[in-house]
């Protein structure tokens, strides 16, 4: 029993984050939102020379062969900063569905090669998301169809823009018409390849979540150190300490059920529903009271396009409801913990789950 | 990471849960805030001590079986699960217990505790008086040095089982010119010292577990002074981390409730009207999850070398609400029988949920008021101004 990250898991964090902060800058955000496609090609040609979108390709593809586990972090690192780049769709969720496809399909090999290797962008939609997200950069794009996984070509699909809140996310409604050649897989081994993508999916959107969460507190206490009234910094005052203090607790207490939600889709992924789920709500409960409590301790000034919070607010509000929102993953358990042979209690937090 | 314990772990926890089985009374005890209760809870201690369960993580020499903290969360949860009797001596085991390691001389160690992992001394804490509370360094009642002794004037309150307990651990003020943090210090007092007296304190369900101390020159030796003459606040304050960190409330208690809530709203589902309780069990159920999930992340971190410090005052908050939150919901099940005293006839199983209810209402209070820790955790954790 070890709940702790080992160091080279640690170091490899720090060093991304250590990019991210330096590369990825609320006004080079900014000037993302300007341009027509919203992404940062230089930018993702470094993400790929680090390794990070091939990190969960296997080595015999050309990957680095790691886990879940290993990018959780690095999930989280990316929503600290906001990256509207698609890393952790490609890394965590379109390359694991790929590489299950790999064996039996050549093209996903050869997708999962050129994933690594920057030449190819994969999107992935999913029916917990109405809509996909980066489609209109992505070469390829993976779309579902009741118990079946296709595979499409940017060229066999039509893309209708879907504006978001977020200037960052680019969504896309996506007409397409499958057949048996576009056809990776269905039946029972679709519904679990899909399944498998949702947890990976909300995995992501947790991590990202909490990143972010802990990215606007750190911000607002900054400004509440700057802004003075009645003489003294707006901080100082035991109402905004209480709402700060609030927002750590809950960031606080989604941390080891996010860990926990990585390592078991990483050991066990047939057993991750309730980790997952149980991540995906504390993930999402902890970014929506830092987005509330962080614009009310910002006063007018949170409320303004100028002010940087939104950047992180808006992601928030926008990943809460992705990858399964609050209410379908609370669905989920509230089904399970109705089973009188739900395992329960004291003795079973490590116990095997569903 | 590995969330698989090792296989000594596993057989660990078949010693301790084949142990309980064997020894925990099948009886609920009376409660321990009771004269003939307290005996009882006296008398389990003792059984825990013969069979050295009294503090696994404690040293052998001291009672203990020198448990590291996965291990200590692995008896806990068997303990819980057991339902074995609440700790009557929890001020001294979890408290005075870790602060004598740290702080007491050899001799202290011998004196005080063996004793207490022998079940034989129960103990109160004596640190609140009248004029501090939330605000501690404002005490006043006064230890002056006479020779080998210390004189003791002053008072005490809300000293949590003063009433049959045996012995106090308290901070007075030893220097009377000093101030504030200053010039106090650590002292181990016997209750029935000449010139004490323990004015028992009914709380909200009517039974004396607290009580005012009165200390009128009372005289105790020297020896009896733990750490310098002026290291009081330091001291206390590493006992408040003892407090508020992992030992007091380990996430076993919550989840046992949260199972014992799910069971409840499993059997009273089909009238159930209150349309929130749905997602207030299923709430319940995922914080006692995540408050045993960030205990074992803690325990790993702890045995690798690592500390806790101010990150203690978020598991305080944490549980205390969740204990609050998962207590309102059972009362929002019960409804209209929720008000009903264990030995109402139409009372059924509802009376531990109203005890625990009612106990659920002092978590955000004792062990520093919650707004005290959102302080701490504002300025120290993410360094808002003072003020």
């Amino acid at each position: 029993m070890d709940f702790t990250f080992t160091d080279d898991q640690q170091l490899f964090c720090e060093s991304v984050r250590d990019f991210l902060q330096a590369e990825v800058t609320p006004e080079s955000v900014r000037e993302g939102w300007d341009s027509a496609s919203g992404r940062n090609e230089t930018l993702w040609q470094q993400l790929v020379e680090m390794g990070l979108t091939g990190m969960l390709v296997p080595e015999s593809h050309g990957g680095m062969g790691m886990s879940e586990l290993d990018f959780v972090l690095l999930a989280q690192e990316c929503g600290r900063v906001a990256l509207p780049e698609p890393l952790v769709e490609t890394a965590l969720v379109a390359v694991p569905l790929l590489a299950n496809l790999a064996e039996k399909d050549p093209r996903c090999a050869s997708l999962l090669e050129k994933i690594a290797a920057g030449e190819t962008r994969v999107a992935i939609g999913h029916a917990a998301n109405n809509l996909v997200s980066d489609a209109h950069i992505a070469d390829w794009l993976l779309l579902p169809k009741g118990d079946q996984v296709h595979l499409l070509a940017s060229d066999q699909v039509g893309l209708t823009a879907q504006q978001s809140i977020d200037p960052s996310r680019r969504l896309f409604s996506v007409e397409w018409h499958g057949d048996d050649e576009t056809r990776l897989a269905s039946g029972a081994e679709g519904v679990s390849l899909l399944a498998a993508s949702l947890n990976r999916g909300a995995l992501g959107a947790a991590a990202q979540l909490l990143g972010l969460a802990e990215a606007m507190v750190e911000m607002t206490v900054r400004y509440t150190e700057e802004r003075h009234q009645f003489g003294r910094p707006v901080g100082a005052n035991q109402a905004l300490k209480h709402l700060m203090a609030n927002c750590a607790v809950k960031s606080e207490f989604a941390k080891a059920p996010l860990y926990r939600a990585a390592y078991t889709l990483s050991e066990s992924p047939s057993h991750a529903d309730f980790a997952v789920s149980h991540a995906k709500v504390a993930a999402g409960e902890a970014a929506l009271l830092a987005a509330k409590n962080c614009i009310q301790a910002h006063g007018a000034m949170g409320y303004t396009w100028e002010c940087n919070l939104h950047i992180f607010m808006k992601r928030a509000w926008a990943l809460d409801k992705f990858w399964g929102h609050a209410g379908f993953h609370k669905n989920r358990l509230h089904q399970w913990l109705m089973n009188p042979n739900a395992k329960i209690g004291a003795d079973k937090t490590f116990g095997v789950q569903g | 990471m590995n969330l698989n314990y090792t296989p000594e772990q596993i057989a660990f926890r078949q010693e301790v849960r084949q142990w309980l089985e064997e020894h925990v009374p099948e009886a609920p005890l009376e409660s321990f805030d009771t004269k003939a209760g307290f005996e009882q809870h006296r008398q389990w201690e003792k059984t825990l001590a013969e069979g050295n369960w009294g503090m696994v993580t404690w040293p052998q020499e001291f009672g203990g079986r020198g448990c590291n903290l996965v291990e200590w969360l692995i008896f806990e949860e068997e303990y819980y699960r057991a339902s074995a009797p609440l700790r009557v001596n929890q001020n001294g085991i979890f408290l005075l217990g870790p602060t004598l390691m740290e702080y007491g001389t050899e001799a202290q160690k011998e004196r005080f505790i063996t004793r207490m992992a022998a079940g034989e001394e129960m103990w109160a804490q004596g640190w609140s008086e009248p004029g501090a509370g939330s605000d501690m360094a404002a005490i006043r009642s006064k230890a002056i040095r006479d020779g080998d002794e210390y004189v003791i004037n002053g008072q005490k309150v809300w000293s949590t089982r003063a009433v049959y307990a045996d012995w106090v651990f308290c901070i007075f003020r030893t220097d009377p010119d000093s101030e504030r943090h200053r010039g106090l210090s650590f002292m181990l007092v016997p209750l029935d010292a000449p010139g004490v007296t323990v004015r028992p304190i009914p709380q909200l369900d009517g039974l004396p577990g607290f009580a005012e101390i009165f200390f009128d020159d009372v005289r105790v030796p020297v020896e009896n002074r733990l750490g310098e003459e002026g290291q009081g606040w330091q001291i206390a304050m590493a006992t408040a981390g003892f407090e508020r960190g992992l030992m007091l409330r380990s996430p076993a208690r919550f989840q046992e409730t949260a199972k014992r809530l799910v069971e409840l709203y499993r059997s009273h589902r089909n009238d159930i009207l209150d349309l929130s309780i749905e997602d207030k069990v299923v709430q319940s159920y995922m914080d006692a999850e995540s408050y045993a999930l960030a205990t074992y992340q803690t325990a790993s971190r702890l045995i690798k070398g690592g500390n806790i410090g101010a990150e203690a005052s978020l598991n305080k908050i944490f549980w205390s609400e969740l204990d609050q939150h998962m207590h309102e919901t059972a009362m929002s099940i019960l409804a209209s029988r929720a008000e009903l005293l264990p030995q109402a006839p139409a009372a059924g199983e509802v009376g531990r949920w109203l005890d625990g209810f009612l106990f659920a209402q002092s978590g955000p209070i004792y062990a520093g008021t919650n707004e005290i820790q959102r302080n701490i955790i504002a300025e120290r954790l993410l360094g808002m101004p003072r003020s």
